[in-house]
C-alpha cells in the first residue's frame, strides 16, 4: 500500500513538472543571438537605446564632466555597493571603472530597466529629466540613478545591470 | 435554524418522477424559494445577488469578445479596435465587459464593507467570510489579466510593474518572474498565457461562489441587528420577499451600470490604454485600474522594495483573519458606540489611499499615504482587538422580530428560551 501511494505521488509529481516547466522561456526565446552596435554616430553627451533579448539597453557616450562626477563619488555614498557587471564577480565594488571597460570609460552600457519594478527610466533623450544625480530618473516610483547608472535615491534596490558585452572594434560593440 | 422543512411539492408526474431520482428542483426550491431569510434585511443585502449578476455578465460578454479577440502582441490592440468599430454591437459588448469589471468591483467593495459593518464575519460565518476573501483575490487576478488583453500602454506597463513585484522575493524572485513572463521581458508570450488564464478564472470564481452560497445556507444570513434567527417569526421565505427586494436593488444598479456604458464608457479607464503597447517607452505616470489603487498606495508608501510588496499583500490577506481579530461580543456596529467611529475612519482611510494611489509618489502625497497605511493596519491589529474588549455595547433588542415590530409584538410564537437582555 505504501509503495502504491509512493508510486502515485512520484507519478503525480512527474506529470506536474512538464506542466510547470512549459511556462519558462522557450528555445526560440533563449536562442536570441547577440547584437552588434556601431557607436560612431553617437556624439559626446548623446545616448541611444537598443534592444537585446527583448530588453532595452542604454548606451551613453558620457561627457568628461559626467565621468568625473561618477568617479569622484565616494563608495560609502552608494546604496548598492556591487558593480552589477555581468563580466565581473558579484563582490566587485561599484566603482565607475568597474561599470565600464578600461580605456573606454566614456561608454556606459546598461540594461535600461529600473531594478525596482521594471519601468524604463527617463534620461536617454536630451529633454528628459535626469533626476537629482544627473543620470536617469524612473518616474514610476521615483528612483534616481547617477551618471554611472548607480541607484542613489528611491525604492530601487540595485544598480542598473551592465550586460555582457565586448568591443569588437574601436567603435563597435557586441552585446551578449 | 437553517435546517428547514422543504415545502417543495412537485405538481406534475414528470416532476415527481425526477424528484425521486435527482432532487435538483427540490434543492433549488429550498435554497432560493422557501429558504428562511431574516425579515429585517436592508438594501445592502441585495449586493450578493448583484454580484452574481455581474459574474454572469462578465462571462457572457467575455465569451462573445473571445470570438473576435486575437491574443497576440501584433494583433491584440487592433482586434479591440476591430471589435469596437466593425463587429456588430461589438462597441456595446466591449463597453459592457470593460465597465462591467468596474461595476463588479464597486459591488464587491460595498458587499465587503457591509460585512465589516454588521460583523458578518464573526462566528459561525468565518468560513463563509474566508471564501469571500478568496473570491476577491481571484477577482483581482481576473481583472488584472483582463486589463492586459487590450495591449495598450497601461496594459503593458501595468503587467510589467505587477509581475515585477514577485522579483522582491529573496533568491527565487527573478526565476519566478521569468517563469511568469515566458521570456526576459513582458512579451506576446505573456499576453497569450494571460488570455488563457483570464478565460479560466471566472469559472473558478463561479465554483467558489457555489461554496460561498453553500456555506451561507448552512449558517444562515446575518442581518442588520447581528442577532441570530431564533424562531420562525424572525424570518420570511426568500421568495418572494428577499428576491423581489433583490430585483429592486439590481434594477437601480443596472441603471447606474448603463449610464456608464452609454455615456462614459472610458471614464473609469485610462486614456493611455488607447496607445498601443511600446516596450521602449514607459508612460510618465503609471496607474493601475482604480480598484487596485488603495493597495498600490500601500505598496509605494513603504520605502523598501520587499517591504512594500509584503505590506501590499498583507493588506489583502489580513482580511482573512478579521474573524479572530475582532473581539467584540456583538456583531453589528449599530450597537457599538465606540467602534463605529473607527469603522468610518477606516472607510475614509481606504478611500484616501485610493485617491493617493492615483497621485505621483512625491511630497505630501507620500506622507499621507504613510499615515493612512499605518491606520489601515492599526485598525485591524490594534483597534479591532482592543475596542472589542473595552467597549460597552448599546442595549440590544431581544430578537429580530422585536427589532422590527417593536417591544410589544416581540414575543415570538412558540419561543422556548426565556427572553434575554444583553
Ligand atoms: C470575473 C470576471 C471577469 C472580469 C473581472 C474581467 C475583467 C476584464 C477587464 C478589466 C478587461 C479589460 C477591459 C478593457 O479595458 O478593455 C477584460 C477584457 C477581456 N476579457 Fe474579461 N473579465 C471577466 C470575465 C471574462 C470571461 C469569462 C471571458 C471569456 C470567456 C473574458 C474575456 C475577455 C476578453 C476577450 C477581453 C479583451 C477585450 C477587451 O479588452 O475589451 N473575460 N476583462
Ligand atoms: S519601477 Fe522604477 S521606481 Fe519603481
Amino acid at each position: 500500500m505504501i509503495s502504491a501511494g509512493a508510486f502515485a505521488a512520484v507519478g503525480a509529481a512527474a506529470t506536474l513538472w512538464p506542466l510547470i516547466q512549459q511556462m519558462n522561456p522557450d528555445a526560440s526565446t533563449q536562442a536570441l543571438a547577440s547584437t552588434e552596435i556601431d557607436l560612431k554616430p553617437i556624439q559626446e553627451g548623446q545616448a541611444i537605446t537598443v534592444i537585446w533579448r527583448g530588453k532595452p539597453v542604454f548606451i551613453r557616450n558620457r561627457t568628461p564632466d559626467e565621468i568625473k562626477k561618477a568617479a569622484d563619488t565616494p563608495l560609502a555614498d552608494l546604496v548598492d555597493a556591487s558593480a552589477r557587471n555581468d563580466a565581473l564577480p558579484e563582490k566587485a565594488p561599484a566603482t565607475d571603472l568597474n561599470r565600464t571597460k578600461k580605456g573606454k570609460e566614456n561608454w556606459l552600457v546598461m540594461v535600461g530597466i529600473c531594478t525596482h519594478l521594471g519601468c524604463i527610466p527617463k534620461g536617454q533623450s536630451l529633454s528628459d529629466s535626469k533626476g537629482d544625480y544627473g543620470g536617469w530618473f524612473c518616474p514610476c516610483h521615483g528612483s534616481h540613478y547617477d551618471t554611472a547608472g548607480r541607484i542613489r535615491k528611491g525604492p530601487a534596490p540595485r544598480n542598473l545591470e551592465v550586460p555582457p558585452y565586448e568591443f569588437v572594434s574601436d567603435t563597435t560593440i557586441k552585446i551578449g | 435554524m437553517t435546517q428547514h422543512e422543504s415545502t417543495y411539492r412537485p405538481t406534475t408526474r414528470a416532476g415527481q418522477w425526477l424528484d425521486e431520482r435527482l432532487p435538483a428542483a427540490r434543492l433549488m426550491h429550498s435554497s432560493f424559494v422557501d429558504y428562511p431569510t431574516p425579515r429585517n434585511l436592508n438594501y445592502l443585502w441585495t449586493f450578493g445577488g448583484i454580484l452574481s449578476f455581474c459574474l454572469g455578465v462578465q462571462i457572457v460578454t467575455g465569451i462573445v469578445l473571445a470570438m473576435h479577440y486575437v491574443p497576440s502582441d501584433k494583433m491584440a490592440f487592433d482586434s479591440i479596435e476591430h471589435i469596437r468599430r466593425n463587429v456588430n454591437f461589438g462597441w456595446l459588448i466591449r463597453n459592457v465587459h470593460a465597465v462591467g469589471a468596474s461595476m463588479f468591483f464597486i459591488a464587491v467593495y460595498i458587499h465587503i464593507a457591509r460585512g465589516l459593518y454588521y460583523g458578518s464575519y464573526k462566528a459561525p460565518r468565518e468560513v463563509l467570510w474566508i471564501l469571500g476573501v478568496i473570491i476577491y483575490l481571484l477577482m483581482m487576478a481576473a481583472g488584472f489579466m483582463g486589463y492586459t488583453l487590450p495591449w495598450g500602454q497601461m496594459s503593458f506597463w501595468g503587467v510589467t510593474v505587477i509581475t515585477n513585484l514577485f522579483s522582491a522575493i529573496p533568491f527565487v524572485g527573478q526565476s519566478i518572474v521569468k517563469w511568469l513572463w515566458g521570456g526576459y521581458a513582458v512579451s506576446g508570450v505573456t499576453l497569450n498565457r494571460f488570455f488563457s488564464l483570464h478565460y479560466l478564472l471566472p469559472f473558478v470564481i463561479a465554483g467558489v461562489v457555489v461554496l460561498h452560497i453553500w456555506a451561507l445556507h448552512v449558517v444562515g444570513q446575518n442581518n442588520p441587528t447581528g442577532i441570530e434567527i431564533k424562531t420562525r417569526a424572525d424570518t420570511v421565505p426568500m421568495t418572494p420577499y428577499a428576491t423581489m427586494k433583490d430585483f429592486v436593488g439590481l434594477s437601480v444598479f443596472i441603471l447606474f451600470f448603463s449610464w456608464f456604458v452609454f455615456f462614459a464608457p472610458d471614464y473609469l479607464g485610462h486614456a493611455d490604454n488607447y496607445i498601443e503597447a511600446n516596450p521602449l517607452s514607459t508612460p510618465p505616470h503609471i496607474v493601475p485600474e482604480w480598484y487596485y489603487l488603495p493597495f498600490y498606495a500601500i505598496l509605494r508608501a513603504i520605502p523598501s522594495k520587499l517591504g512594500g510588496v509584503v505590506a501590499m499583500f498583507s493588506a489583502i490577506l489580513i482580511l482573512a483573519f478579521v474573524p479572530w481579530l475582532d473581539t467584540s461580543r456583538v456583531k453589528s456596529t449599530k450597537y457599538r458606540p465606540v467602534y463605529r467611529y473607527f469603522f468610518w475612519f477606516f472607510i475614509f482611510s481606504v478611500l484616501a489611499l485610493g485617491y493617493l494611489g492615483g497621485k505621483p509618489p512625491e511630497g505630501a502625497y507620500v506622507y499621507w499615504a504613510r499615515f493612512f497605511t499605518a491606520y489601515y493596519f492599526l485598525h485591524f491589529l490594534v483597534v479591532m482587538p482592543i475596542v472589542g474588549v473595552l467597549e460597552t455595547p448599546r442595549p440590544m433588542p431581544r430578537s429580530i422580530s422585536e427589532a422590527v415590530l417593536g417591544g410589544a409584538g416581540g414575543t415570538p410564537h412558540g419561543a422556548t428560551a426565556a427572553p434575554e437582555r444583553r
